[in-house]
């Protein structure tokens, strides 16, 4: 049995983003010294669309960064897959910013911890704040999202996969039992 | 895609798929090196040797710094410093270094088909950085990728390759890459200095600057070895300038945007004319800059993690 369920659509996925946009702009009052960082790739779409809806919301760009963490990971030396290096593109100084860091799945929390072991080698954020659209659980390390689209408990043995239009062509979020 | 392979021995083992995934690797890496902290966490650890028994600068102090810059530790030997000196042979030198457990050899050697002897004789991954007159494979994996962020691909372009073929690694590793990649090139040079069936590795050969350039959308000028004035190879240096410097009137038979390229060190006024070279065209220094990424790219691609 291959169970796929969809949980979460495309007005699900937008409404989320509005909302983590309003309450990004609510703990921080406003948008003062704020810097979007998308981790590759998943994040980089969703980083594109909260800068989009925040931008809207106060009437000001805010720069956005691109971050991939592959040069950081820590199953590097064990693992004999070598993976695909993506882009990194921050061209802006992250000294004193606060930094939103956005990824579509939050999980065992090891890809957050390369993201800011990568992020602290570019300058000294004033802090680092961590946005999710989905929060699986699951964790390995002491890290928490500050913004999550939808918490969705999940066993280790099912894949959550997000799919945005930009890279798949729709929007929807599905978990099923991994093969 | 993934590189499989221990060793890059040379561009002819190389297929389409793993010059691609080299290249665009070392695309990825260009980021590093303009940060403010150039440096990345990936090979912590490992240990990479950068052994060269011919003298070089550029590549050796690329290697060093793509190593460092990935935070691998890297030690450079050079003959003249080295046991080599005291008669040492380049096998027991490499069983020696073997034994301290180094993770990639860098060997720069003058005799063709050195890097492949250690590559049998040691379990550590091997990087040619020049064998002789036989391969340079990095050289020309740099050549590609400013190739390739110049104009965007490599198939379907001209490529012109001049000077000393016969003794050019560079120019060997090149048209291997390059006719691989679907370009077109074309050799030219005294015939002294074209090995004969050249046109095998599907080339063609002109005997005068000017035919090869003719409509090119790259030049490669090779450096004319001073060293090899006396070997009857050309009758002197200023005879080859005069039929073989790439200069301001040759270089308009070329394509309007053509690349000029050099793999160093230049000789000024033999090969290739000063105002050339530090003229709009040539891109002699951002193949440098890239020849870092590319060498960060193979240390990340080849060392470690094969369980």
């Amino acid at each position: 049995m291959n169970a796929k369920k969809v949980v979460m659509d495309a007005d699900g996925i937008d409404r989320s983003l509005t909302r983590i946009a309003y309450e990004i702009l609510e703990k921080n009052r406003g948008v003062e010294d704020m810097v979007l960082v998308g981790i590759q790739t998943g994040g980089v779409f969703l980083a594109e669309r909260l800068k989009k809806k925040i931008s809207r919301i106060e009437g000001m760009d805010i720069p956005m960064g691109v971050l991939d963490i592959t040069l950081y990971r820590d199953d590097l030396r064990t693992s004999n897959k070598k993976p695909r290096l993506g882009k990194t593109d921050i061209p802006f100084s992250l000294d004193n910013k606060k930094v939103m860091l956005i990824d579509d799945v939050l999980f065992t929390g090891r890809t957050i911890r390369a993201a800011m072991d990568a992020l602290i080698d570019f300058g000294r954020p004033k802090l680092i704040q961590l946005a999710v659209l989905i929060d699986r659980g699951h964790r390995e390390l002491p890290i928490r999202a500050d913004f999550v689209g939808k918490n969705l408990p999940s066993s280790l043995w099912e894949a959550v996969t997000v799919s945005l239009k930009e890279k798949s062509g729709r929007d929807e979020v599905i978990i099923e039992e991994s093969t | 895609m993934r590189l499989t392979k221990k060793d890059l021995l040379g561009i002819k083992d190389l297929s389409v798929d793993e010059i691609n995934l080299i290249l665009e690797t070392a695309e990825s890496f260009i980021e590093v090196s303009t940060r403010e902290i150039k440096k990345v966490p990936t090979l912590r650890g490992k240990t990479v040797i950068n052994l060269f028994m011919e003298p070089s600068t550029r590549t050796r102090t690329s290697f060093e710094i793509a190593g460092k810059r990935l935070s691998a530790d890297t030690i450079n030997i050079s003959a003249s410093t080295s046991s080599v000196v005291k008669g040492e042979t380049l096998i027991d030198t490499a069983r020696n270094l073997e034994a301290m457990n180094p993770d990639v050899i860098v060997l720069r050697h003058s005799a063709s088909g050195a890097p492949h002897l250690l590559a049998r004789l040691v379990k550590q991954s091997i990087i040619n950085a020049g064998d002789g007159a036989h391969e340079h494979p990095t050289q020309a994996l740099l050549d590609m990728m400013t190739i390739k962020a110049r104009k965007g691909r490599i198939a379907g372009l001209k490529v012109a390759i001049v000077g000393d073929i016969a003794h050019s690694r560079v120019a060997r590793s090149n048209i291997y890459g390059l006719t691989r990649m679907g370009a077109q090139v074309a050799v030219a040079g005294p015939a002294t200095m074209l090995p004969r069936a050249i046109e095998q590795m599907g080339v063609t050969v002109h005997y005068r600057i000017e035919d090869a350039v003719r409509g090119a959308d790259i030049i490669m000028m090779l450096r004319i070895q001073m060293e090899r004035e006396n070997q009857n190879v050309f009758p002197s240096l200023r005879e080859y300038a005069k039929y073989f410097c790439l200069n301001r009137k040759n270089i308009r038979l070329a394509k309007d945007d053509v690349l000029v390229m050099h793999p160093g060190p230049i000789n000024r006024g033999v090969e290739i004319a000063p105002d050339i070279a530090d003229g709009p065209a040539s891109v002699i220094l951002e193949q440098v800059t890239n020849g870092v990424a590319v060498r960060m790219a193979l240390l990340y691609l080849l060392s470690g993690g094969r369980s």
